[in-house]
């Protein structure tokens, strides 16, 4: 792997290390990790250092729905201007494009279901491009970004081997 | 009642790591980097593989020498991986870990009085099995200033005519050694010229830092007068598997079978299918590993320069091994202190043979976070000794 994608893989996992240890982890000049990471900053390979908060685990309640999305693509714009018509509401985390029975995937983030509900019914439901909608709540996570939420890693090794 | 026990059995030193080993437990929240297996879990993949072959009923013996399809792979994998070919009928086995295979090998090979050559530091098993085989073990002390390689001059200096085995422990458990296509290829000249044997212990061959590891068996002229180890444990984290293999000339490996098959019938067959799985889809795992390793072990290198303690740069496997002696201590007190003191648990380089003295070794099979607190323990503890 290149210094550019091992760099990726490292903080794509761990955002804070700073560029000295990165650069002793990777065996690589700091002026040289320090540079590579502008470039990925300014070419937008990079698009942000966000932390994953267990919100379960708190007193701040949230509600996660994904919910399917059916269209009708638009001449000349196909998907795009109706993606950025839901994207721009900001209690829409995430949208994709999708292949399979249903075009968009909208992720939404709400303080409670009737928020969510309200939301779908009044805002998403309304535009005139979307056929129909399915909306899914999240009940638990599991894992999330590749991390184990319910178990927490535990040695079980024997302490000393040859 | 006469002794019921054998004197060539109560004659063998037990374990130094033993010794350690009790006192770690006694201290609860000590921290070890003691361990000699990955941190890793077996990939997914591999145990579901198992775990279907139990589903399916495959919980009966297989043949001695092992199931066909891993032969196959093993030989698969030693072509692509050091373009030499083996008969998955005849000259390939697998065994209850590389660790059977060093035993079933002394044995196969050495009559009493014959001289086996053992490179330490290295690991512990294999004095004890040439004992135990009735040979003669003549230690090669290997020495930091050649990075604990083996050089030609080392193995002239202990030959003689009744030497038969070179056990060549490399990528090296404790140092981290390694030896490179030139090293083998001096030391290749000297095995042929004293018609020397050789068991190549390889178990950590997928662990090297500075390009991929040669083995000794692509040197012309070796293949035929070696016998290769390897295994599953330490490339694709299956310690507790047990699974390994041994390869070479078809008339040692059969007489080789032989012992197997009466003291062990046969490895594990839940083992033996997850194996098949693990030398098919595994490459991507290992590389992953290695990847993160080679991480942890910069880390750990350049975190002793900052602290002051000389190590060498190894190049394989997952320990480093520093050297203590400017500490004016043995290696023993070093890390029996360490452990009192700091409640970090290495272990002591004398584990592995007496020239181990003045170095401890490092695992660095932990995680990140973990390695960093450890770290601290260890600059806090390095700091106090040199300040008195």
């Amino acid at each position: 792997m290149a210094i550019r994608e091992q760099i990726l893989t490292i903080i794509e996992k761990n955002s804070r290390i700073d560029v000295h240890e990165l650069a002793v982890l990777l065996g690589a000049e700091e002026i040289d990790v320090a540079n590579e990471l502008r470039a990925l900053e300014e070419e937008g390979i990079i698009c942000g250092y966000h932390t994953m908060i267990d919100w379960s685990k708190t007193s701040i309640e949230k509600v996660m729905a994904l919910i399917e999305v059916r269209v009708t693509p638009q001449r000349g714009l196909g998907f795009d201007s109706i993606a950025e018509r839901i994207y721009k509401y900001p209690e829409v985390t995430s949208v994709y494009l999708m292949s399979g029975g249903f075009d968009l995937m909208v992720i939404l983030e709400g303080k409670s279901l009737q928020e969510v509900a309200g939301f779908v019914s009044n805002k998403l439901s309304t535009l005139d491009t979307v056929l129909s909608t399915a909306t899914h709540f999240i009940l638990k996570k599991y894992k999330d970004h590749g991390t184990i939420l319910t178990k927490k890693y535990e040695d079980v090794r024997e302490k000393i081997t040859p | 009642m006469r002794n019921p026990l054998a004197d060539k059995v109560t004659t063998i030193k037990p374990s130094g790591i033993r010794k350690f080993f009790d006192i770690v437990q006694e201290i609860d929240d000590a921290i070890s980097l003691g361990v000699g297996e990955p941190d890793f879990d077996t990939p997914w993949h591999i145990r579901d593989e198992g775990i279907y072959s139990l589903e399916k009923g495959r919980t009966f013996y297989t043949s001695n020498s092992g199931l066909k399809e891993l032969r196959e792979e093993v030989c698969n994998y030693l072509k692509r991986s050091q373009g030499v070919t083996y008969d998955q009928a005849t000259q390939v086995f697998i065994t209850v870990g590389g660790s059977e295979a060093i035993d079933l090998a002394m044995r196969a090979m050495v009559n009493p009085g014959d001289e086996v050559l053992i490179p330490q530091p290295s690991y512990v098993s294999y004095e004890p099995c040439a004992i135990l085989a009735d040979a003669k073990p003549v230690i090669i002390n290997l020495k930091e200033e050649n990075e604990f390689r083996l050089t030609p001059q080392e193995i002239l200096e202990k030959v003689t005519d009744k030497t038969k085995l070179l056990v060549l422990p490399y990528p090296n458990n404790p140092t981290g050694a390694i030896m490179e296509k030139k090293d083998l290829e001096a030391i290749a000249k000297v095995i042929i010229e004293k018609d020397l044997f050789v068991i190549t212990d390889e178990i950590y061959g997928e662990l090297t830092y500075n390009g991929k590891h040669t083995s000794i068996i692509s040197i012309p002229g070796m293949q035929e007068r070696t016998i290769l180890i390897n295994g599953f444990s330490k490339a694709y984290a299956m310690t507790g598997w047990r699974l390994g293999y041994a390869c070479g000339p078809r008339d040692i490996i059969r007489q080789m079978i032989k012992i197997h098959q009466f003291a062990i019938m046969c490895a594990p067959t839940t083992s033996q299918y997850a194996g098949v799985e693990a030398l098919r889809n595994g490459d991507e795992d290992v590389a992953m590993m290695r990847e993160e390793y080679n991480r942890r072990r910069r880390y750990l290198l350049n975190e002793f320069k900052e602290m002051g303690l000389q190590c060498f740069e190894p190049y394989g496997a997952f320990y480093v091994f520093p050297c203590i002696k400017q500490f004016g201590m043995t290696s023993d007190e070093f890390a029996t202190r360490l452990l009192r003191e700091e409640k970090l648990a290495v272990v002591p380089g004398t584990a592995f043979g007496d020239c181990g003295e003045g170095y401890i070794r490092i695992s660095y099979a932990y995680s990140l976070d973990d390695l960093k607190k450890a770290m601290e323990r260890l600059r806090r503890f390095i700091a106090d000794i040199s300040a008195k």
